[in-house]
């Protein structure tokens, strides 16, 4: 009865098999194009069918990817792809959803649909091109653009104080936070590797240039001369350390993380090391709270632990429901208790 | 005819018992009283007992929208108004043969309803001096003589159910709450009724609460006792069996009737069903039933808004299931965006729409059929859907069936309009037979060879189903404009023009695959009355009765309301006069005026509740003079 997706093919797949027809029309330069070329690139590795996996997107810039994917894709509207996927994932949970989606469609228009999937633990991933403006109606300023900044909408300076992606996803309970940016190939296809596997919301932040309406937005941060100063890489199990000559890294002082100059006062024994498996969330929660200037950026898997998805809750319910009433009839559903005949 | 104050112990057996029983073809009968006086419970059981006795039952709870407004006030005033009779009956009595009211806010409400000479039975411990305050009643109207034109049945029935349930030891606010089973047992007493069946509910129900179940069957027969050892009323009633077309029979609801018939649409497809919704008046009964039929393969989602209720649906669609969410006006105007990608993506989803007053907030549980229009035309850009309306409870599981079919052959959104008033109330209903049922075929497309997103059936233009796991046909579907051939994107003008063209006439050909319109009486008449939703109760009625009576009066009920049946043009012309009686400022009178250019007049009615027998037939008595 239920709609079964067909077992697992094997068939070897290359990135070309999954690029579609249609030629991106984003701007030239336009950060998205490295994007989509490291997910085609991770697609073959997930031994997973072409046909089993589906786009799932909003509006926006972003939101255009599934029609640049040659897998099953659906553009819907602004905000809403979690929802649709919701559906969807619940409808055939065998498939491999992914979301794109951006600073605008998921945190402003899309906050609550977001949120719910991220509480619900639903088995896709996301990833949210995060570049602090809206491109795709010309240069306003984005639920993640800065205090003060000057758009279109916002001559004067914007009014609002932004909001971090990571701590509002972790937040509503996320079980997989990770972030990387537009230009590290190599960290985005690890991560994307690892979202693909995690069972649950896998929630990506990557860092994204519209060089367009807000170039350079995140160069402070990843512009090649001085990210290893500005970026902390985070491995499970390591501690954690930053800097061109790793020489800085972070400990606690009673509740509050500071950096240390590992040259001057060094004592490894002292620094925090990163579990990105752990239950309790305090340290995800300090590291996601890590901004620049006064922080390293994290970058890598923040978190990820195990939790029920949405998805299996559901099927379970249907599974005991069967074991303990027996398949449903039809004809004693129509009857009900209280049946005369005339 | 004056009071009865009946005495607080019964007198030991008297004539009463011997009344004489006097025959009724129906009777229409309304228990009022405060939101926790358990009054549409006391109305479900009495017509599930009248059901049972074989009447044709029709049942209308009015209930308000504060699920506790403070106890006495008239704001708080809950109602359950049942027609019984021993003949097929479409819609209740405009007058109430019987009242009981459990205190004075409820009386001040209900009694203009009560037909003179009428029963009235009242909780008289209800009416100290702070219920009546609370009541806004400057004179108790148990002694100011307002009610000497009924028959009025004072009953001390909280005192009386306080002494039935001693024995269960049950604290006085547990006590207190068995006071409608007493009320009941008393009616039940007054129209010949067994108490057998309300005592097995009684004692199913709360099973697991033992000492609650004996307090309110003691409660329930003490009533009945009481009725029948105190000198209270002159006569019994009997309303005999009706004739109904022979057949198995159930009570029903539309929101049940809706329920199951998602139910069967999924068995008769073979597709699992998804019930994405939000919770919302008087809407989320569907939700509950359904929740409860994971054994079906029902799958469930409390959506986190009506937004995203539609948008999982349409994901669910696109994912090869049968797809359908429930809302009401409110939510409706929040599902709109998704019901236009929807029309756009073309995929299958079902959308039921239970009306209520509005706009805005309204008058969250009353009915109202102020949508129509918004159905028809509430979304950005041409967006056509076709728009189903059920005429009773019952019909509601018909028109998620047609709605599933059209939605699975049209690669289309349907919407189906109810409303709070079918919702809720109830009917007995024929069983259906499963394998009469229509068969629901999915069309799946598996062949790679050609495939586009915008291939199509050349007979239905419904574009081809193709879901995710099928190998070869990986697409993508989305809300911009797509290429008429490859369904890749494409804003040309001219291709859009097409696509606007192409999604119209796709809806249009609906109306060639529609069921034959129905007239009920001549086909060229003087009056043509036209309906459409739970108007068919009280217009069928006034409609039968005139025609019987040989007045020059036909009626055509009309189910499917976007896009209009063939021949419906024609039909329209026949008759000199055309009356169309509706729950809103006239959408439907307004959509015929455009499409066939006649002078349909508008009768209109937005109280909340449906159109009393006497107001239709008074209108059209007026027209055809
Ligand atoms: S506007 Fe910005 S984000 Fe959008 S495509 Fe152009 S560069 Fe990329």
């Amino acid at each position: 009865m239920n709609i079964q997706v067909k077992p697992v093919r094997t068939v070897e797949l290359s990135k070309a098999d999954f690029v579609s027809k249609q030629t991106p029309r984003w701007c030239p330069g336009c950060g998205d194009y490295s994007i989509l070329a490291n997910v085609q690139k991770v697609m073959p590795e997930l031994n997973i069918p072409r046909e089993n996996i589906v786009f799932v997107s909003g509006i926006g810039c972003s939101s255009r990817f599934p029609y640049y994917m040659n897998t099953y894709g659906l553009h819907t509207i602004h905000g809403r792809a979690p929802a649709f996927a919701t559906g969807l994932k619940v409808a055939c949970p065998d498939l491999s959803v992914w979301i794109v989606t951006g600073d605008g469609d998921g945190l402003s228009i899309g906050g609550n649909q977001l949120l719910h999937m991220l509480r619900r633990n639903l088995d896709v991933n996301v990833l949210l091109f995060n570049n602090r403006i809206y491109g795709l109606t010309k240069g306003q300023y984005s639920p993640t653009s800065e205090q003060g900044k000057v758009t279109k909408s916002t001559p004067f300076g914007s009014p609002d104080i932004p909001l971090n992606p990571m701590l509002f996803a972790l937040s509503a309970g996320a079980t997989f936070i990770a972030r990387t940016y537009d230009t590290d190939s190599k960290g985005m296809q690890n991560i994307f590797k690892e979202a693909a596997k995690h069972k649950g919301t896998s929630f990506v932040e990557i860092y994204q240039n519209c060089n367009i309406f807000n170039d350079g937005t995140f160069s402070a941060v990843y512009e090649r001369s001085e990210r290893e100063d500005r970026i902390l890489r985070l491995n499970h199990g390591k501690i954690l350390v930053f800097g061109k000559d790793q020489n800085k890294g972070i400990r606690l002082r009673g509740l509050k993380p500071v950096i240390v100059d590992l040259d001057k006062d060094f004592n490894e024994k002292e620094l925090l090391i990163h579990d990105q498996f752990c239950e309790d969330s305090t340290l995800a929660n300090l590291l996601s709270g890590f901004d620049y200037p006064d922080f390293p950026v994290p970058m890598g898997i923040i978190r990820q632990v195990e939790s029920p998805t949405y998805g299996e809750k559901i099927e379970e319910q249907v599974k005991s429901q069967i074991e303990k009433k027996g398949v449903g009839n039809l004809e004693k559903l129509l009857r009900g208790n209280h049946a005369w005949t005339n | 005819m004056s009071s009865v104050k009946a005495p607080l112990r019964a007198k030991s057996v008297s004539s009463q018992a011997k009344l004489p029983k006097t025959e009724l073809e129906k009777a229409t009968i309304r228990f009022a009283g405060d939101s926790g006086d358990g009054m549409q419970l006391t109305g479900t059981r009495f017509s599930a007992t009248s059901v049972m006795a074989g009447n044709d039952v029709i049942t209308f709870p009015d209930y308000p929208a504060e699920i506790r407004a403070p106890a006495g006030t008239l704001a708080g005033v809950s109602s359950f108004d049942l027609s019984i009779s021993s003949n097929e009956i479409y819609a209740t009595a405009d007058y109430l043969s019987v009242l009981v009211t459990m205190n004075p806010a409820a009386l001040k409400l209900n009694l203009q309803d009560l037909e003179k000479g009428g029963i009235l039975i009242v909780n008289s411990d209800n009416f100290a001096e702070n219920d009546l305050r609370k009541a806004e009643y400057t004179a108790n109207p148990l002694e100011s003589g307002e009610l000497n034109d009924y028959r009025v049945v004072q009953i001390p029935i909280t005192k009386l159910t306080l002494r039935a349930v001693e024995e269960t030891g049950l604290s006085h606010r547990d006590g207190v709450r068995c006071k409608n089973f007493f009320s009941l047992g008393v009616v039940q007493w007054l129209f010949v009724r067994s108490l057998d069946q309300t005592r097995d509910w009684i004692e199913d129900k709360f099973k697991n609460k033992p000492e609650i179940a004996k307090a309110n069957v003691l409660a329930l027969q003490a009533g009945y006792n009481y009725a029948i050892t105190t000198e209270l009323f002159q006569a019994r009633y009997n309303v005999p069996p009706a004739v109904l077309p022979s057949g198995e029979y159930r009570q029903i609801t539309g929101n049940q009737a809706f329920s199951l018939g998602c139910v069967a649409a999924s068995l008769r497809s073979g597709l699992s069903l998804l019930y994405s919704s939000y919770p919302i008046t008087p809407a989320s009964d569907i939700l509950h039933e359904l929740a409860q039929y994971k054994n079906f393969g029902v799958k469930t989602i409390q959506a986190e808004d009506e937004i995203a209720a539609m948008s999982s649906t349409i994901g669910s669609a696109f994912g090869g299931v049968l797809a359908v969410t429930g809302t009401s006006g409110p939510g409706l105007d929040l599902k709109s965006e998704a019901i236009g990608y929807a029309v756009m993506a073309e995929l299958p989803v079902v959308v039921l729409n239970v009306q209520r007053g509005g706009p805005s907030t309204g008058l969250p549980t009353k009915a109202e059929q102020t949508d129509l229009l918004a159905a028809l035309y509430g979304r950005h850009g041409e967006a056509p859907v076709p728009v189903l309306a059920p005429a009773t409870p019952g019909d509601c599981f018909y028109m998620v069936l047609e709605a599933f079919r059209l939605a699975l052959k049209y690669m289309t959104p349907v919407i189906v309009l109810s409303d709070g008033g079918l919702a809720n109330a109830s009917e007995p209903w024929k069983i259906p037979d499963v394998d009469q049922l229509p068969e629901l075929t999915p069309n799946f497309h598996t062949d790679p060879e050609n495939f586009s997103p915008s291939t199509r059936n050349p007979e239905t233009l419904g574009r081809l189903w193709a879901i995710p796991g099928t190998p070869g046909l990986e697409h993508r579907l989305g809300g911009l404009e797509k290429d008429a051939v490859t369904g890749e994107i494409n804003y040309e003008p001219e291709n859009h023009e097409k696509m606007v063209l192409l999604r119209d006439e796709k809806i249009r050909r609906i109306a060639k695959d529609s069921p034959q319109l129905e007239l009920i009486g001549p086909e060229k008449n003087k009056l043509l009355v036209v309906t459409w939703g739970s108007v068919f109760g009280p217009a069928f009625s006034v409609i039968s009765d005139l025609q019987t009576e040989g007045y020059p009066v036909s009626m055509l009920h009309l189910r499917q309301l976007y896009p209009f049946q063939e021949k419906l043009g024609e039909v329209l012309l026949n008759f000199e006069k055309v009356m169309v009686p509706e729950m809103n400022l006239g959408q439907l009178s307004r959509l015929l005026r455009a499409e066939y250019l006649v002078d349909a007049i508008s009768f209109s009615k937005l109280q909340g509740r449906p159109f009393l027998i006497s107001e239709i037939r008074n209108r059209v008595l007026e027209l055809i003079k």
